[in-house]
């Protein structure tokens, strides 16, 4: 087993189940399918950083081969913003909750209103 | 006055009307305050613009484009600048009396003041993309202003055709101001006007006449644009004064006058704007005396009139742009006026039926006479300002060759009939609303308006007669600086008076008095012929079938392409991403298609396999035992740490600490908005295709594992080699992960903390007013609510979490830490504050409004970005200087670190709305709804 192995198939493993999840009828799952798929993709866009350097991005005296700090700029405000999603979904599937007394996510076979 | 400054002025004075919010005379005061300083600051640069002098100014912006703030004040836009100003704070004074004292003028005031802004923006641009922004800038605040009474159909069905009409107009015109711009070689006016004979020759010159054209005639309502104009005159009428005398419909005009020397002067301008501007003339003067409402009657005039200005521009010499130059500023003042009498009437009587209204001349004399000076005007009879111009119209047309082959005569004989009949439609209005016997059932008894109402009308009227007794003291520099700046050269010299001698002019003035007479005498007549006629004017019909059509149509499409479920959308999409995707790596060019890389692997430490395992664990059992949602949020949770690990394994101290942070807040918030969901669902909702999704989940799981390990055994070059060479010479920082985040990239970060904060407010939002049903769990079966030893534990706590919070803060720039951290640590500290203490114990202590910080930190960090602008520096370039105070660390202060401030607050406010909005749910849950729970947990879910 491999580091790079590991981390493949953890980001696999988010993806796969992260699919799953929002691929079900309700709410509560859909938001728990995207934290996954936002964990996979943070760690995706980090990753493209590689994983050979482990010196972490200060510019002080005696550091070198720092690790790449740009995905880290990006990735960071991505996992506030995912922050902000979330709740806005929490909030959208409670607003909908209270509407239908169901948490489905879409709309009963057969009802068109737009 | 820098022409930039009137333009920012309106704009800038609606913010000051917000904070008068609420105190109806002082919002009036200050709209009607700003619209006379701008007069004011406009009739400081008279004396320079009427010595022929152009100010352009010029504020680079997006050069590259071709797009820069640059504005000119020359003679035209100076007439145009003193028309909005001064007509302006006229309809403000009016707007004041007229609007129902129960409406607070701010919303009015404000659009109104937005709408003038965005005429000044047109009449004052030098840049034509930029005419084209405040073009739709006008457009829109127009829309606003027609459908103000919002609660009526038939308003906002004319808003819509307004919209749509000079909405389309408007990209017509962007359209032709591009291509004008590639002829000239620039969009800079002026040198534009000084290529008119490069733009002539050119192959591209009728395509971009003709959209140029769209753009003029849709927005001044000529044939056969014209319907949307009747229309609007569902807005209240200080709008109608305002729009239909001296703005909006005269931004068509206006660009004809302002393009004059670049696109005029050719046979195809000639055919298309004279033939358009006759047939407007003709059609608005006949249909306006079949109205029966007074507005409509002059609504019909004022296309007519606009028929009249397109059509001088059209002949094409230079003393026929000189008269419509001079038109566009005399019709402004009559109709003007013209149209607050007719708001008088419609307010005092209750209707504008001309055929019940009658006799007011007795009701209010006063503004009787106002009304039949202007209405005279409007009928071209001598003394009065719309007299000069339509004799100088005749003039025109009498010396004008005409179009070729059809004969001379054509062109005054159009101009004589179209005058007849707008000599019957003003009789039409004098006559019928102001003698004519009695009123017949009014809903009112009329009597005179406020003093103050009338005043805005005694000044217009004023100038009416002003300009017709008197018309070369009065106006004649001004037309004479405007002319010159239309024809951008001097103008041919001219005399404004009254009396020109006994010539063909006057004796069309006279026939078409005359016949007007005559044709009002026998209205009855013409009514019957018009029922006869076979076929009908109905273009706003043609039109709203077209739009219905449109609508029907997208409709259609839409149905087609979005079922409205979003499984079935979510999972073609990601089939076929997987599809594309295998589809790119199967023929993908030159690499080979192996997944493994040309770098070595590294061999994994047990701790990091422990590490994994726990993830596949977390990952796999929360989604096998979603339904049982309180296992599954835990499980959720382990997931989170071990992503955080992973950033500390590899080097990402930074994204540790946010990523744990977030963590807490999330389990948090999923904490508290689960009992608020309901356990179960319909039960057609577990009939799911499960091999479906379990294909769709398989392949897209090995899909980003292949990506993810070939992407890691692959080398790349980094691109961030300067970021780690500047971060401490150009951001003053060590921590590069920062320092990109508050200087080289802090414009993106402005965007994101805009984003969040906007999520923040999307869930309050969506929370405020819901009256949730609790499903599980109920508070009173909870001994302790809120334990003893929580709250003593919190409490001392605080202090101490925001002592970490400042210094975690402080050493951002050069250490992991920053305003991301920080936010997240307070916000978590105070919400420990309510969990432990409930909303109400820690609302009294906190008394902080979440919002108002949301709003305070982003304010913060524009303003941070803004300063260096000041400097002459571009957005958000940082300064910083270090400091060394005694006991304290030499520290650096940065103009990143209030950027970074503003972040914090930002945070902080938008984690804090969003847990205490959730947090407050219980209180407001519908106890009668509640349904019977058994347990203070959340409970595990049947499928």
């Amino acid at each position: 087993m491999s580091l790079e192995l590991l981390l493949a198939l953890g980001v696999g493993l988010l993806v796969g189940c992260g699919v799953w999840l929002i691929l079900q009828p309700r709410s509560f799952p859909l938001i728990l399918g995207l934290a996954f798929l936002s964990y996979a993709v943070n760690l995706l866009i980090f990753l493209g950083g590689r994983i050979d350097r482990l010196t972490p991005p200060l510019t002080l005296p005696g550091f070198a081969r720092l690790a790449d700090p740009l995905p880290q700029a990006l990735v960071l405000t991505a996992i506030v913003i995912g922050f902000g999603m979330t709740a806005y979904l929490v909030a959208l599937g409670l607003r909908a909750a209270a509407a239908g007394d169901d948490d489905r996510v879409d709309p009963p076979p057969g009802d068109d209103a737009p | 006055m820098p022409p930039s400054l009137l333009v920012v002025l309106p704009f800038a004075a609606i913010g000051v009307l917000a904070l008068l919010q609420g105190r109806r005379t002082a919002v009036a005061a200050a709209a009607g305050g700003a619209m006379l300083l701008g007069l004011g600051l406009v009739l400081i640069s008279a004396k320079a613009v009427l010595a022929g002098q152009v100010w352009v100014q010029s504020l680079p912006w997006l050069s590259d484009w071709g797009l820069d703030l640059a504005f000119r004040l020359d003679g035209l836009g100076f007439l145009f600048a003193l028309l909005i100003y001064g007509i302006g704070a006229l309809i403000v004074l009016y707007a004041y009396y007229y609007m129902p004292p129960e409406d607070g003028l701010f919303r009015f005031l404000a659009t109104m003041l937005a709408f003038a802004g965005g005429m000044l923006g047109v009449v004052l641009a030098e840049n034509l993309i930029l005419l084209v922004l405040f073009w739709e800038v006008t457009s829109l605040a127009s829309f606003l202003l027609i459908a103000y009474k919002s609660q009526y159909h038939d308003s906002r069905i004319a808003a819509r055709m307004a919209l749509a009409v000079t909405g389309a107009g408007g990209l017509a015109l962007l359209a032709g101001v591009l291509l004008l711009g590639r002829m000239a070689g620039s969009f800079d006016l002026s040198v534009v006007l000084d290529r008119g004979d490069l733009i002539r020759a050119h192959p591209l010159y009728r395509p971009a006449l003709v959209l140029v054209l769209l753009g003029a005639f849709t927005k001044s309502a000529q044939f056969p644009f014209h319907f949307w104009l009747p229309n609007a005159m569902a807005a209240p009428t200080p709008v109608s004064a305002y729009l239909h005398s001296a703005t909006m419909v005269k931004a068509g005009v206006f660009l004809l006058a302002r393009l004059y020397p670049a696109l005029s002067g050719t046979e195809t301008w000639f055919v298309l704007v004279t033939s358009i501007g006759m047939t407007t003339l003709l059609l608005g003067a006949y249909l306006s005396l079949l109205k029966h409402d007074f507005k409509g009657l002059l609504a019909y005039s004022t296309i007519s009139h606009l028929g009249l200005i397109t059509t001088l521009f059209g002949l094409d010499t230079s003393m026929s742009a000189v008269a419509g130059v001079f038109h566009i500023i005399n019709h402004a003042v009559f109709k003007g006026s013209l149209f607050m009498v007719a708001g008088v009437i419609d307010r005092q009587c209750g209707t504008r039926d001309m055929r019940r209204i009658n006799g007011l001349a007795k009701y209010m004399p006063d503004t009787a006479a106002l009304g039949i000076t202007a209405a005279l005007s409007m009928a071209g009879a001598p003394f009065l300002n719309g007299f000069l111009s339509k004799e100088m119209f005749f003039q025109e047309t009498v010396s004008h060759p005409g179009f070729a082959g059809v004969g001379d005569f054509l062109l005054p004989a159009v101009a004589l009939v179209a005058g007849i009949f707008s000599v019957a439609y003003s009789l039409r209005f004098i006559h019928d609303v102001f003698f004519n016997g009695e009123p017949v059932d009014l809903p009112r008894t009329p009597g005179p308006p406020p003093r103050f109402m009338r005043l805005p009308m005694e000044v217009l009227v004023a100038l009416v007669v002003a300009v017709g007794v008197a018309p070369q003291v009065v106006v004649g520099d001004l037309l004479r600086a405007a002319a010159a700046a239309t024809l951008d050269g001097p103008p041919p010299p001219f005399k404004l008076a009254v009396w020109h001698g006994f010539n063909l002019p006057l004796v069309m003035s006279i026939v078409a008095l005359g016949g007007g007479a005559f044709w009002y005498a026998r209205r009855e007549r013409l009514y019957e012929l018009h029922e006869r006629l076979p076929f009908a004017f109905s273009s706003p019909v043609v039109f709203e079938r077209g739009y219905d059509a449109a609508a029907e149509g997208a409709r259609r499409v839409m149905a087609v392409l979005d079922r409205r479920v979003l499984r079935r959308d979510l999972g073609l999409f990601l089939g076929l991403s997987l599809a594309l995707g295998a589809w790119a790596w199967a023929t993908g060019g030159a690499q080979p298609a192996a997944v493994p890389g040309p770098l070595p692997p590294t061999p994994a430490d047990p701790l990091s396999a422990f590490a994994f395992l726990v993830l596949a664990l977390g990952v796999v059992g929360a989604t096998w035992r979603h339904r049982h949602r309180l296992e599954a949020i835990i499980l959720t949770s382990s997931v989170g740490l071990v992503v955080s690990l992973v950033f500390v394994r590899f080097a990402a101290p930074d994204l540790a600490l946010t990523q744990l942070s977030v963590e807490l807040a999330t389990i948090l918030l999923l904490l508290l908005a689960l009992r608020f969901l309901p356990p179960s669902g319909p039960p057609e909702l577990a009939r799911t295709p499960r091999w479906r999704v379990g294909l769709l989940a398989t392949g897209a799981g090995v899909a980003a594992a292949i990506l993810t390990y070939a992407l890691l055994t692959r080398p790349f070059r980094t691109i961030s080699g300067f970021h780690i060479a500047q971060a401490k010479p150009g951001g003053g920082g060590t921590n590069v992960v920062n320092v990109i985040l508050v200087d080289f990239r802090g414009f993106d970060t402005l965007g994101e903390v805009a984003v969040l904060a906007m999520a923040g407010l999307g869930v309050r939002a969506l929370l405020q007013g819901l009256r949730p049903r609790a499903y599980a769990g109920r508070a009173d079966r909870v001994a302790d609510r809120y334990p003893l030893m929580l709250r003593m534990l919190m409490q001392p706590l605080l202090p101490l979490a925001l002592a970490v919070a400042v210094y975690i803060f402080l050493r951002g720039h050069n250490l992991p830490g920053g305003g991301f951290i920080a936010g997240l640590l307070v916000a978590i500290a105070l919400v420990l504050q309510y969990m432990a203490g409930g909303y109400d114990f820690a609302a009294q202590r906190l008394r902080l409004d979440f919002v108002r910080l949301m709003g305070a930190g982003l304010a913060l960090s524009l303003i941070t970005g803004a300063v260096p602008w000041a400097f002459g520096q571009p957005f958000l370039k940082s300064a910083f200087v270090y400091l060394d105070p005694p006991l304290l660390e030499t520290f650096e202060l940065a103009s990143a670190a209030v950027f970074d401030l503003g972040i914090l607050l930002v945070v902080v406010g938008t984690v804090l709305v969003v847990l205490t909005e959730l947090g407050r749910l219980p209180e407001r849950a519908d106890p009668e709804t509640r349904p019977h729970a058994v347990s203070a947990l959340p409970e595990a879910v049947p499928s």
